[in-house]
């Protein structure tokens, strides 16, 4: 399996190497939600600096929809969904590797959206450790669930559409717990706030979509 | 019995549709049997159910020893599949391609230079990525990655279509060589002079369901005519 996962993960993060599609739409449309953001909230700039954490992972969760529906079309384009599932590897192994690479991709684009939030949201970074646990535990969440929501939208004729339909709730609580949690690592809570336990869920969110992945990905699969 | 094909009565669904309504087939090993028909006779349907990517319903299904209706998955690394895609990352160049099928199969590197040389794809084509390939070489490099995976049953869909004369040519000599080897090739072709004539065996698929044979192919040298096959039942019009 992990083997399988090294293999189709390496192949996705050399198909992004090469078309570029993540660093040429994505990371600028992530900026763009950030700059909006920006302009909507301008009146106020405490306003956002103490909304930065939710609103820089509601631009994440964005762009997570985006890196994918590209993970996704890059199988199910003239017949490469066929020879994966004919060439014997691990649907598990696929999960993972597919998992991972949108991992990969959103831990490059949360660096740079996190610089961005530093610059624009007026936000004194803070909290590095606590900061980095969330967003690795955050990032394998909205990764596990958007790779099998993807394949669930993918035997669809609407997948476009249906995707965000799909992921969007299901990864609400990750959302939640993500922006909870770094408030706390940034002191921009109203509130007192543990991140511990907040990153406690999202440890607990990222386990239970990955084991429902490498379970649930191979019947899909079956499906498209 | 040597089947790497055994179907008996075996239907399949496209949704609500029976795209396959009884199909009888029996395929040796070593064989290389044309299905013949009309589009939308349920050739490619076919295919893709010895493949085990459609769902066998009811009947019988035995390919390479596995019980379709139990488990599909287990024989698929076994099974190479030319179909109608390209099954290519456009992104990726031809040896990358290549270089990534071979792994999946658990093959070695450097069957993957072999196959490139074998159809015509190595040196310069091998560093261009495969979305910028002409529909010929594109077909060429499916070619090469089934060569790489040196399955055991071929499922051709439309193999010569794309290709020009010498990849035509290439490709009957590859199917030559598969068979000669021991592999067993089930295509299914509009091309009936040239898959005729590489033939072993030919059966006509005509609404879902195989009708009497068309007949043996120059390509069945001294091979046998192959295993009987039930006939579809007369249709008595009134």
């Amino acid at each position: 399996m992990w083997r399988d996962a090294v293999l189709v993960g390496g192949k996705d993060l050399r198909i992004e190497a090469r078309s570029r599609v993540a660093a040429n739409q994505i990371v600028p449309f992530a900026v763009l939600v950030l700059i909006l953001f920006a302009f909507a909230l301008d009146a106020d700039r405490g306003v956002l600096t103490r909304a930065a954490a939710g609103l820089f992972w509601v631009a994440v969760l964005f762009s997570a929809v985006l890196a994918v529906q590209r993970a996704q079309a890059v199988e199910s384009s003239v017949g490469t969904g066929d020879a994966l599932r004919l060439s014997g590897l691990d649907p598990a192994g696929i999960f993972l590797g597919k998992a991972g690479a949108v991992a990969v991709q959103l831990l490059v684009l949360e660096v740079v959206l996190g610089a961005g939030v530093v610059l624009l949201y007026d936000v004194e970074p803070a909290g590095y450790p606590t900061l980095a646990a969330t967003a690795v535990a955050a990032t394998l969440g909205v990764a596990a669930a958007g790779t099998l929501y993807g394949a669930l939208a993918a035997g669809s004729r609407v997948s476009e559409t249906l995707l965000p339909l799909l992921l969007l709730p299901a990864v609400a609580p990750v959302l939640i717990a993500a922006t909870r949690a770094s408030e706390a690592a940034l002191g921009t809570s109203a509130l007192p706030v543990a991140a511990g336990d907040w990153l406690a869920l999202l440890g607990v969110l990222a386990v239970v979509y990955v084991a429902f992945g490498v379970v649930a990905f191979g019947p899909l699969m079956e499906e498209q | 019995m040597d089947d790497v094909v055994h179907l008996r009565s075996i239907v399949c669904l496209l949704g609500r549709f029976p795209a396959l309504s009884g199909v009888d087939l029996s395929v040796t090993r070593g064989e290389t049997v044309l299905v013949a028909g009309a589009n939308g006779a349920g050739k490619t349907t076919l295919l893709r159910a010895l493949a085990g990517l459609v769902p066998v319903v009811e009947g019988e299904a035995v390919v390479l020893g596995c019980d379709l209706r139990r488990d599909r998955r287990s024989l698929r690394r076994r099974i190479g599949l030319l179909g109608h895609g390209t099954a290519l990352y456009d992104d990726l160049s031809v040896a990358d391609n290549l270089r990534f099928w071979a792994r999946a199969a658990r093959r070695p590197l450097t069957s993957v230079d072999a196959a490139m040389t074998r159809l015509g794809l190595a040196g310069r084509l091998a560093a261009v990525p495969a979305g910028r390939l002409s529909a010929g070489q594109r077909r060429r490099t499916c070619l090469a990655a089934l060569v790489v995976r040196s399955p055991e049953l071929w499922l051709l869909d439309e193999p010569h279509a794309g290709l020009d004369a010498a990849g035509r040519d290439v490709l009957d000599e590859l199917v030559r060589e598969v068979v000669a080897g021991g592999a067993t090739v089930v295509l299914a072709s509009h091309e009936l002079d040239r898959a005729t004539a590489l033939a072993t065996r030919a059966v006509t698929l005509a609404g879902g369901r195989i009708s009497p044979e068309v007949g043996p192919g120059p390509g069945a040298g001294a091979t046998d005519s192959g295993p009987a096959r039930p006939e579809e039942e007369p249709v008595h019009v009134a």
